[in-house]
């Protein structure tokens, strides 16, 4: 066990006082629409007190609980990604002068320090995954310099979802390395672990007390519980080559059958990083922007090579999907792409159950109850 | 040369060359004198020719490598861009970003025989690694070009394979699935040709180049007369909109098309071409 430091409760609002004397922007997460998002926190009462979010295959609804906790819901729809990897961003913009020569402008912004308070280990660690797709040896400029910017404050998940499995994943319920301040979320306060230079920093600044050796040990049990309770499972870390052996497997179908190709899942997915270019032209075609959205291996264009499409169908999609998120990851990038963070499997509008999928495919029966809210069968 | 993120970079044509009624080769020079003399690329490898208003499109780079005074992309209009790009004359600009990904294993493959099978309509990737060789002839073994086309009439560049047919240890095989009444070389699949050229398979260099049918069907053969997975290489085509593995088109399985290949040794990607949805 580290050592760490309490925050009592009704201290809390110092923490959001001394980021933004610090310059950071700083975000949270809010209620928005009955859901937990994360959005611009200045103010530590707008934390979610006492909300609490029940999810199942297809389904979120907020609860509320009436205690004054303020990180006791498991993630909302939302994770790191659209902070930093924009659903929209502007690549350049392209001026044509009226002799005919082209100018091209790189459109990418110095973005101010970013703190995002409330992070969860499954984002955490896509997080780690996004970085090495986009800030790696060849950096995407917009991500870089966000990312740059960026101090997390992240949150042990006490309590899990009924969809999350990032205990299978390795990836939580408990902050890790990544984050720049760890925080434990008790009763009366929050235990606080700075992991960083900066995080070491902005404690250096708070009203801080030694930790009791009872928090320790509350903290821990909280913990240990949150991952006990987690009953969804992959069937291996490394499932690359049973998914790449089974691309025949009926399961497609199967599934297929079931998937409405909507491309929520990959919308919601931390890690999903598919884009796709458009052009904005100005109406007297004297300038354009590129401009970069989201993109979904769902979507009929995405896999559109010469006029026509090599993913024709959702057994095809669903499997592109798949194969890359727990197969081609591991080449990718040395490992699955899949973080157990659940999101996938509570916003299916048909409760498709990725792990269950994956079971199913891989050659590993379901438990009864496993399953559940997904359509028995293989 | 480091493939980059980000803006293009005025390219202007210099000159084009109208090689059929929808095929024409447009010679690039970048403007900025500084990016011309750091440009570096190897045969195999594509630039994006982007139009301000229009989009991109990912062309292989058609010049020689040592030549630098032009980068050359020879196009056919059957697109939404290569139709507006057809319509480029001397003077004009382009945005241009490359050179990306990985090209032919032409160091590799000195000293050793070659066989370059090619399918289609002048399958510019190949074309460029042709070129290279032919322009370094004595640096290399045995070369063997083999091209097929559907209808004998497709053929283009016909002074060019009777110009490489008459350099030393190279032939040239000509192949037509419908030959009309003059053709004088092969009838058939271009794979046929294989078994009459004579290859000798541990130290031939396999280069191959066309529809992923035809490669699948030149890898077998190949593979057949005993030369090694590893020695046979593809040049594939996938959606590339970004060109350095950012925006996930490209996706063949475990690879990013774009940045991982295009080229690539059958033996990495031979498993997963022919498998519908890949
Ligand atoms: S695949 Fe599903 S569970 Fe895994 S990281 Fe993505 S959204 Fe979360
Ligand atoms: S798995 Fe569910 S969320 Fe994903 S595309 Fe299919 S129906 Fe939509």
């Amino acid at each position: 066990m580290t050592s760490a430091s309490f925050l009592p409760r009704d201290r809390l609002q110092a923490l959001f006082d001394r980021l933004r004397e610090q310059g950071y922007r700083c975000v949270g997460p809010r209620v928005r629409d009955g859901t937990v998002i994360y959005d611009d926190l200045t103010d530590a009462a707008n934390l979610p007190v006492g909300i609490g979010a029940r999810q199942a295959p297809g389904s979120y609804r907020l609860t509320h609980e009436g205690h004054s906790r303020c990180f006791a819901w498991a993630n909302g729809p939302q994770a790191l990604k659209p902070l930093l990897f924009a659903p929209r961003e502007s690549l350049w913009r392209a001026v044509r002068h009226d002799d005919g020569r082209m100018r091209f402008e790189p459109t990418a912004q110095q973005s101010r320090q970013l703190a995002v308070v409330g992070v969860r280990a499954c984002d955490l660690a896509a997080l780690t995954l996004q970085d090495a797709h986009f800030a790696a040896d060849i950096a995407d400029a917009g991500y870089a310099s966000r990312r740059g910017g960026l101090l997390l404050i992240g949150v042990d998940c006490t309590h899990p979802a009924d969809t999350c499995f990032c205990a299978s994943t390795g990836d939580g319920p408990g902050i890790g390395s990544g984050a720049d301040i760890a925080l434990s979320e008790l009763e009366s306060g929050f235990l606080v672990r700075p992991n960083s230079a900066a995080g070491a920093l902005l404690c250096d600044a708070l009203p801080l007390r030694d930790a009791s050796d009872d928090e320790l040990y509350t903290a821990a049990a909280e913990l240990e519980s949150a991952r006990s309770k987690q009953h969804r499972r992959l069937p291996g870390r490394n499932l690359r080559d049973a998914l790449f052996a089974n691309l025949d497997h009926p399961r497609w179908n199967d599934v297929a059958g079931r998937c409405l190709s909507c491309g929520n899942c990959v919308a919601v997915c931390p890690t999903c990083f598919c884009s796709t270019e458009r052009e904005e032209a100005a109406f007297d075609g004297s300038e354009s922007t590129r401009v970069r959205l989201w993109d979904s291996c769902f979507s009929a264009e995405h896999s559109y090579l010469h006029g026509r499409l090599l993913r024709p169908d959702t057994r095809t999609r669903y499997r592109q999907w798949l194969t890359h998120k727990l197969g081609g990851w591991h080449d990718q990038y040395g490992r699955s792409g899949c973080v157990g963070c659940g999101r996938c499997i509570t916003w299916c509008p048909v409760g498709i159950d990725i792990s269950a999928e994956a079971a199913a495919i891989c050659g590993e029966t379901v438990e009864p109850g496993e399953a559940r809210g997904t359509r028995e069968g293989s | 040369m480091k493939a980059a993120a980000g803006a293009p970079r005025e390219a202007q044509v210099l000159s084009r060359t109208d090689e059929t009624a929808d095929m024409f080769t447009l010679h690039l020079r970048l403007t900025d004198a500084r990016a011309r003399a750091a440009y570096r690329f190897t045969p195999g490898q594509f630039n994006m020719l982007y139009l301000p208003g229009i989009g991109g499109v990912p062309i292989s780079i058609a010049s020689d490598p040592d030549r630098r005074e032009t980068l050359d992309h020879t196009i056919r209009a059957v697109g939404r861009v290569t139709r507006v790009l057809a319509q480029l004359r001397a003077g004009d600009s382009v945005g241009l970003r490359g050179p990306y990904g990985r090209g032919w294993p032409m160091h590799d493959a000195e000293g050793q025989d070659l066989v370059v099978v090619t399918g289609g309509l002048g399958c510019a990737p190949v074309v460029a690694a042709i070129g290279y060789v032919v322009a370094r002839r004595e640096r290399f073994g045995r070369l063997a070009i083999l091209q097929g086309v559907k209808h004998s009439a497709d053929l283009i560049w016909r002074e060019r394979y009777d110009a490489w047919a008459r350099l030393p240890d190279t032939r040239v095989r000509l192949a037509a699935d419908k030959p009309d009444h003059h053709w004088g070389d092969h009838i058939g699949l271009v794979t046929d040709l294989l078994d009459e050229v004579q290859l000798r398979p541990d130290r031939t260099v396999a280069l191959v180049c066309g529809p992923e049918p035809m490669m699948l069907a030149a890898a077998g053969r190949l593979a057949r007369l005993n030369v090694p997975e590893t020695r046979i290489w593809v040049s594939l085509e996938r959606g590339f909109q970004c060109g350095v593995g950012h925006c996930g088109h490209c996706q063949l399985g475990p690879y990013f098309v774009c940045r991982d290949g295009p080229v690539f040794r059958w033996a990495d990607v031979g498993w997963l071409l022919g498998t519908r949805g890949f």
